[in-house]
């Protein structure tokens, strides 16, 4: 009897599970142990490599901001005054992050239709098309803007086309996964009548997709307002070409560096605003609107 | 009007359709029946050209079928309508756009992109919804209809293709009884009123029975039984399904009208 319950199957079970827990407690604490190593030796040698070192400077982290928000405060009164000034270069910022997103928004519906199994028009090239948003969007907006600005000139239209070359790689993979929860049902239904391809994809899948696009849609529309801004340092136009003279003409305009940034933040609060709604009424709003009519029939 | 000849399909290690010849000279209604994985539905998508035959021609008036690419191949499905067992109707949109879907082959493709049908065609498709019973639900969208009304609809779809041959693949194996009904009138009604050739799968043996004038058993893709519905005795069906003696087509039926039957309950 005491035989048989020592060596009863949960016995062994037991002992086996706690054996591995402890094996897995070992793994951690060695584990551990190597991350906590490298992070010490990793974090000292990019402090030595450092110009200056890292902790004597720690404490300066908040000079500038409070540099900006203490000039700030102190010409308030000029506040509303810069925002009228800042708003053109506003609007031309906004302007070309809208007119890049609809333009990269287009491709990368083509492009995403393309390289989805089971949508593609022609199956075996959808790794080039797949190769092809890769490229565009390994490549930083940054690197295209400087590169069209030496060949074009200063101006929107550089920074509109980098921007739409990234957004149509970012937004074609993002497209193309929404595409493959698509329901193939309705295509295969108008497969069957004889449709062509065109018309089976924007009659088929479109209505599937719309609401998930337009909203990765309306987040990158967000992100590219701050993309427009970054290249305007480099000679693009907008809001951040009058920000880099804010920040680099230093003391004295930081006033207009925090109108600048005061605009920037609130824009892109309305614009997340606005997108959320917008989805919010897309995906519910079109449903409910029936049967309000319905209720009072 | 429609041969089929050594028609065969291979999936891989598969055959799915084994050398199937079938001739219809009238039109009629046929029955196909048969076991899941007999080959029933791959025959029919090979019909309309939603599967490619492995070897094997359809001649539909003379005219091969099998060999038609790009635009006569699309020409061809826009005459040669089909109806799913799930519908396949585009959820997101409204009734009489599905409807209009049966046009789509004979339209610019920019004007059908942009939901632009000539006023002629909508009057048509509401016209056909009228006769299905369904117009009242002409704006309201497909995905808000019951499966029967969606079924309708799909109906409704493949005669705005004005098409030559309706096929209907299991068109009421997610349908009720009651709704089962209602859509195999409807089929039943685009031959005797309209005159077309239609072959629908069908998953049980008494809708095969009363509906069809032609019956077409399939066992592992190959033909195993073709006449009259009186030919289909108890005893051939068991042969289609490779069934055995307990095997009592009534115990499986969705007609309302197998429940007044005695044989209905099982011993």
């Amino acid at each position: 009897m005491a035989d048989l319950t020592a060596h009863s199957p949960i016995e062994d079970i037991r002992s086996n599970y706690l054996e591995m827990t402890r094996r897995k407690r070992v793994y951690s604490a060695v584990m551990l142990a190597v991350f906590v190593a490298l992070m010490v030796a990793g974090f000292k040698t990019a402090d030595n490599r450092n110009a200056g070192s890292f902790f004597d400077g720690l404490h300066r982290l908040f000079d500038f901001p409070a540099e900006v928000l203490g000039e700030a405060s102190q010409k308030l009164a000029e506040m509303p005054a810069h925002f009228v000034t800042f708003l053109p270069s506003l609007i031309e910022t906004i302007n070309i992050a809208g007119a890049s997103t609809l333009l990269g928004a287009m491709i990368a519906i083509v492009l995403s239709l393309l390289s989805t199994r089971g949508l593609a028009r022609w199956p075996r090239l959808i790794p080039l098309f797949r190769r092809l948003m890769d490229i565009s969007r390994a490549i930083p907006e940054i690197v295209v803007a400087l590169v069209l600005i030496f060949v074009l000139g200063g101006g929107p239209v550089p920074a509109m086309i980098a921007i739409s070359l990234h957004t149509a790689g970012a937004l074609g993979k993002l497209f193309s996964e929404v595409n493959e929860n698509a329901s193939l049902k309705p295509v295969e239904g108008l497969h069957s009548v004889g449709a062509n391809w065109t018309q089976r994809m924007v009659l088929g899948v479109m209505p599937q997709v719309t609401p998930n696009y337009l909203s990765y849609a309306l987040l990158r529309f967000e992100i590219n307002i701050r993309a427009s801004a970054i290249l305007g340092f480099v000679g693009a136009g907008g809001i951040g070409y009058d920000l880099k003279n804010a920040m680099s003409w230093g003391k004295g305009q930081y006033d207009e560096a925090a109108a600048i940034f005061l605009l920037l933040f609130g824009t892109i609060v309305l614009v997340d605003q606005l997108s959320s709604a917008l989805r919010h009424r897309l995906t519910h709003g079109a449903q409910t609107a029936p049967k309000q009519k319905e209720a009072v029939q | 009007m429609l041969t089929i000849e050594n028609l065969t399909k291979v999936f891989g290690a598969n055959t799915a359709v084994d050398n199937v010849s079938i001739t219809v000279d009238k039109p009629m209604m046929i029955g196909v029946i048969g076991a899941s994985g007999a080959g029933k539905s791959t025959m029919l998508r090979m019909l309309n050209r939603l599967e490619d035959a492995s070897s094997g021609r359809i001649l539909f008036d003379g005219k091969d079928i099998t060999g038609l690419t790009g635009a006569d191949k699309r020409s061809w499905q826009a005459d040669c309508a089909m109806i799913f067992q799930q519908f396949n109707l585009v959820p997101r949109m409204d009734v009489v756009s599905n409807v209009l879907h049966g046009t789509l082959n004979k339209r610019s493709t920019a004007a059908t992109l942009f939901n632009l049908y000539p006023t002629a065609d909508i009057h048509r498709a509401l016209d056909i919804l009228e006769r299905l019973g369904i117009a009242g639900h002409a704006a309201k969208r497909a995905e808000a209809l019951s499966g029967g009304q969606q079924q309708r609809v799909a109906i409704a779809r493949a005669v705005m293709q004005d098409p030559k041959i309706v096929l209907a693949d299991e068109p009421i194996a997610s349908l009720d009884p009651m709704n089962a009904q209602i859509v195999m009138d409807d089929l039943r009604r685009l031959h005797d009123e309209d005159g077309r050739l239609v072959i629908a799968n069908l998953h049980t043996l008494d809708t095969a029975r009363r509906y069809c004038d032609r019956v077409i058993g399939m066992r592992h893709g190959r033909v195993v039984f073709d006449g009259t519905p009186a030919q289909l005795t108890t005893g051939v069906a068991r042969d289609i399904y490779g069934a055995d003696a307990s095997f009592s087509e009534a115990a499986t039926s969705t007609s309302i009208e197998a429940l007044n039957t005695p044989e209905a309950i099982p011993a």
